[in-house]
C-alpha cells in the first residue's frame, strides 16, 4: 500500500485531537472519557458493535450531535487547533471544513447540478462559470463524472443507489473541506457499489483526512491506516489497522475481532 | 362464502349510494336549469347586470357576481397564503415542542367554528374595524368578506402545508446542515422546496373552501350585485346570491333556473380546482 512510507503518526501534528470527550442525551451519557488523535491525510475507521458510541463521536467532530435536543458534551474537541466547542467557533465555517457523508444516501430532490452546487451556493458563489467549475471537479474527484456529465439536469433521485452515495460525497467535497466524516457509508450498497466507494476511499486519502464509520470489518482492514475499537462509549483500543487485526492488545478487541460477540 | 357474497353485495351498494347521490345532484342541478337555454336563452347570463326581479326587464347577467366571488377569493387569499403558509413553516420547523402542543389544537379550534359564528364576528367586530380604519360609511364591503374568508382558510392551509413540511426526510436537513447552512437556509432552500408540492395542494384546497363559503360572506360583503374590483366597495358573491334569493323565487321561473345556472357555473369552478391539486399531488409524486 501506498501509506506505508508516509510518514509515521507520531511524527505529524494530529488535524483532530479528541481531549477526554464524554457526551450525554439528556441524562445517559453514551461516551466516557475519549481522548484520540488523529493524524492528517489518513483513514481512521471506527469499529465497534452497534450502540457503542462511535457514530455519536463521528458526529461530535462535525457537531452535528447539536440538532438533537438535550444533549451535553464534556472535555475537549481540537480541529486544526481550534476549539469547535468554544466560544469563539462558528459552526458554518466548522461544517465546510468537516464534511459529513451518511449511512443512507440522502441526496436532495433537486437536479445532480443543483444538489453538487448546493454547498457552494450556500457559501455565496455565485458565478456560474466557476460554479461549473467547482461542481465538474467535484464530480470527478467522486469519480461519477463519467457517468451524469450528460445528464447533470436530470433529477437526482434517478439516480443509482451507489451512484446517489458518491453524489452526496461529490456534494460534500464541493465545500472544499479537509475533513471527511463518512457514517457506514456503503453499508446500504451492493457489494460492487461498495468496492465503488472502497476505492474512492482510497483516492481521496491523498487529500482529505478521512474519518469512517463502519460495521464491516473486512472494510474497515480494506480502507484505514488506523482504527479505533470502541465497546460501550469506551474507546478500548486505537492503534495501526495492522496491528489491531493481527495482534489486538486488548481481549475484547480481540474477541469482537474473531467474531466472538458483536 | 355465502356470507361472502352478502358482504359484497352489501359493500358495493354502499359504496354505490355516493356516486349514485353525486349523479343525482348534477341530474337535478341539469334539470332544473336546462329550459333556461330555450327561454330565455344562454346568452342572457353573460350580461353586466344582475336584476332578477324587475318590472322592465328582468336581467340574469352573473358578470358582477363571478366578478364579486374572484374579488373576494382574490383578496381572501392574498391575506390567508402568507401568513398560513409562514404560520406552517414556524409550526413545523422553527417552534419549541412545547409551542407545537399549544398552537395546534388552537387552530385546529378554529377550523371547527361554524361559519355563521364567524360571520356575526365579522359583522359585529370586522365591520366596524374596517369602517372606521377607512373611513366608510358602511364595514360591509369586499375587504372585510375577504379577511374573514382569509380566517377560515387559516386552518385547512396550515394544517395541510405543516403535515407536508413535517413529512420532509430528517436527512435531507441533516445533509443541508452538514454543508454549513443555516437553519434558516436549511428551511428555504431544502424543506420548503421539498414541500411545495403538499403546500400547493393546500392553498388550492384553501381557494376551494373560500369559494364555496356562503353565511359569512353573505352577512359581511355588502351584497350589491356591481362589477368592481375595489376592495372597499360592496360586492355580491355567487354563493351568497344563490342563499339570499332560492327562499323567495317563484318555483320555475327564469330567476329560478338562472340561480341553478349559478349553482353549475360554482360547481365547475370547484371541480376545476379539485383535479388541478390534484394533477399537482401526482406531478410531484406525492402518493409515494
Amino acid at each position: 500500500m501506498v501509506n506505508t512510507k508516509k510518514s509515521t503518526q507520531k511524527t505529524t501534528k494530529p488535524i483532530i485531537q479528541a481531549m477526554d470527550v464524554s457526551f450525554f442525551y439528556g441524562t445517559a451519557q453514551a461516551l466516557f472519557n475519549i481522548s484520540l488523535d488523529i493524524a492528517p491525510q489518513r483513514v481512521t475507521a471506527l469499529i465497534g458493535p452497534s450502540g457503542c458510541g462511535k457514530s455519536t463521536f463521528l458526529r461530535c467532530l462535525n457537531r452535528m450531535n447539536d440538532i438533537i435536543p438535550k444533549t451535553r458534551l464534556t472535555g475537549k474537541v481540537l480541529i486544526s487547533d481550534r476549539d469547535i466547542y468554544g466560544e469563539k467557533e462558528n459552526i458554518v465555517d466548522l461544517r465546510k471544513q468537516v464534511g459529513m457523508v451518511f449511512q443512507k444516501s440522502n441526496p436532495f430532490p433537486k437536479s445532480i447540478f443543483d444538489n453538487v452546487a448546493y454547498g457552494p451556493r450556500i457559501h455565496k458563489l455565485n458565478d456560474k462559470k466557476k460554479l461549473a467549475e467547482v461542481v465538474e471537479k467535484s464530480l470527478r474527484r467522486a469519480a461519477l463524472w463519467d457517468e451524469v456529465k450528460d445528464r447533470l439536469s436530470n433529477n437526482a433521485m434517478g439516480l443509482s443507489g451507489g451512484q446517489q452515495q458518491r453524489l452526496c460525497i461529490a456534494r460534500a467535497l464541493a465545500v472544499d473541506p479537509k475533513i471527511l466524516l463518512m457514517d457506514e457509508p456503503a453499508s446500504a450498497l451492493d457489494p460492487k457499489s461498495t468496492t465503488h466507494i472502497e476505492d474512492l476511499i482510497g483516492e481521496l486519502r491523498a487529500d482529505y483526512t478521512i474519518v469512517i464509520v463502519t460495521h464491516n470489518m473486512q472494510q474497515a482492514a480494506r480502507v484505514s491506516d488506523e482504527t479505533a475499537f470502541f465497546y460501550e462509549g469506551h474507546l478500548v483500543e486505537f492503534s495501526p489497522t495492522k496491528e489491531i487485526f493481527t495482534k489486538p492488545k486488548q481481549k475484547q478487541t480481540e474477541d469482537y475481532i474473531t467474531g466472538r460477540f458483536g | 362464502m355465502r356470507m361472502d357474497k352478502f358482504m359484497r353485495m352489501l359493500l358495493v351498494s354502499t359504496a354505490s349510494i355516493s356516486i349514485l347521490i353525486v349523479a343525482l345532484i348534477f341530474l337535478f342541478l341539469g334539470k332544473e336549469a336546462f329550459p333556461f337555454g330555450f327561454d330565455p336563452g344562454l346568452g342572457k347570463l353573460f350580461d353586466t347586470k344582475w336584476i332578477p326581479v324587475s318590472f322592465q326587464e328582468e336581467r340574469f347577467g352573473i358578470y358582477p357576481l363571478v366578478a364579486g366571488s374572484s374579488l373576494v377569493t382574490l383578496l381572501a387569499m392574498l391575506i390567508s397564503i402568507p401568513l398560513s403558509v409562514v404560520g406552517a413553516i414556524y409550526i413545523a420547523e422553527v417552534a419549541q415542542p412545547v409551542e407545537r402542543e399549544i398552537l395546534k389544537p388552537f387552530i385546529e379550534i378554529l377550523a371547527s367554528i361554524p361559519s355563521v359564528v364567524l360571520g356575526f364576528f365579522g359583522l359585529v367586530v370586522l365591520a366596524p374595524l374596517v369602517k372606521n380604519v377607512f373611513g366608510l360609511s358602511s364595514g360591509l364591503n369586499a375587504l372585510t368578506a375577504a379577511l374573514l374568508l382569509a380566517l377560515m382558510a387559516l386552518p385547512t392551509i396550515i394544517t395541510i402545508s405543516e403535515d407536508a413540511l413535517a413529512s420532509v426526510p430528517k436527512s435531507f436537513k441533516q445533509a443541508s446542515l452538514s454543508l454549513g447552512a443555516s437553519d434558516l437556509q436549511t428551511i428555504f432552500r431544502v424543506t420548503v422546496p421539498a414541500a411545495l408540492p403538499g403546500i400547493i395542494a393546500a392553498i388550492m384546497l384553501g381557494i376551494g373552501r373560500v369559494i364555496g363559503e356562503t353565511m359569512a360572506v353573505l352577512m359581511v360583503s355588502g351584497n350589491s350585485a356591481i362589477i368592481s374590483f375595489f376592495p372597499l366597495d360592496s360586492v355580491r358573491t355567487m354563493t351568497a346570491t344563490i342563499a339570499a334569493e332560492m327562499g323567495e323565487v317563484p318555483f320555475g321561473s327564469h330567476h329560478y333556473q338562472a340561480l341553478f345556472w349559478i349553482g353549475i357555473v360554482l360547481l365547475l369552478v370547484t371541480f376545476v380546482l379539485n383535479i388541478l391539486s390534484r394533477l399537482v399531488l401526482k406531478k410531484y409524486g406525492m402518493a409515494q
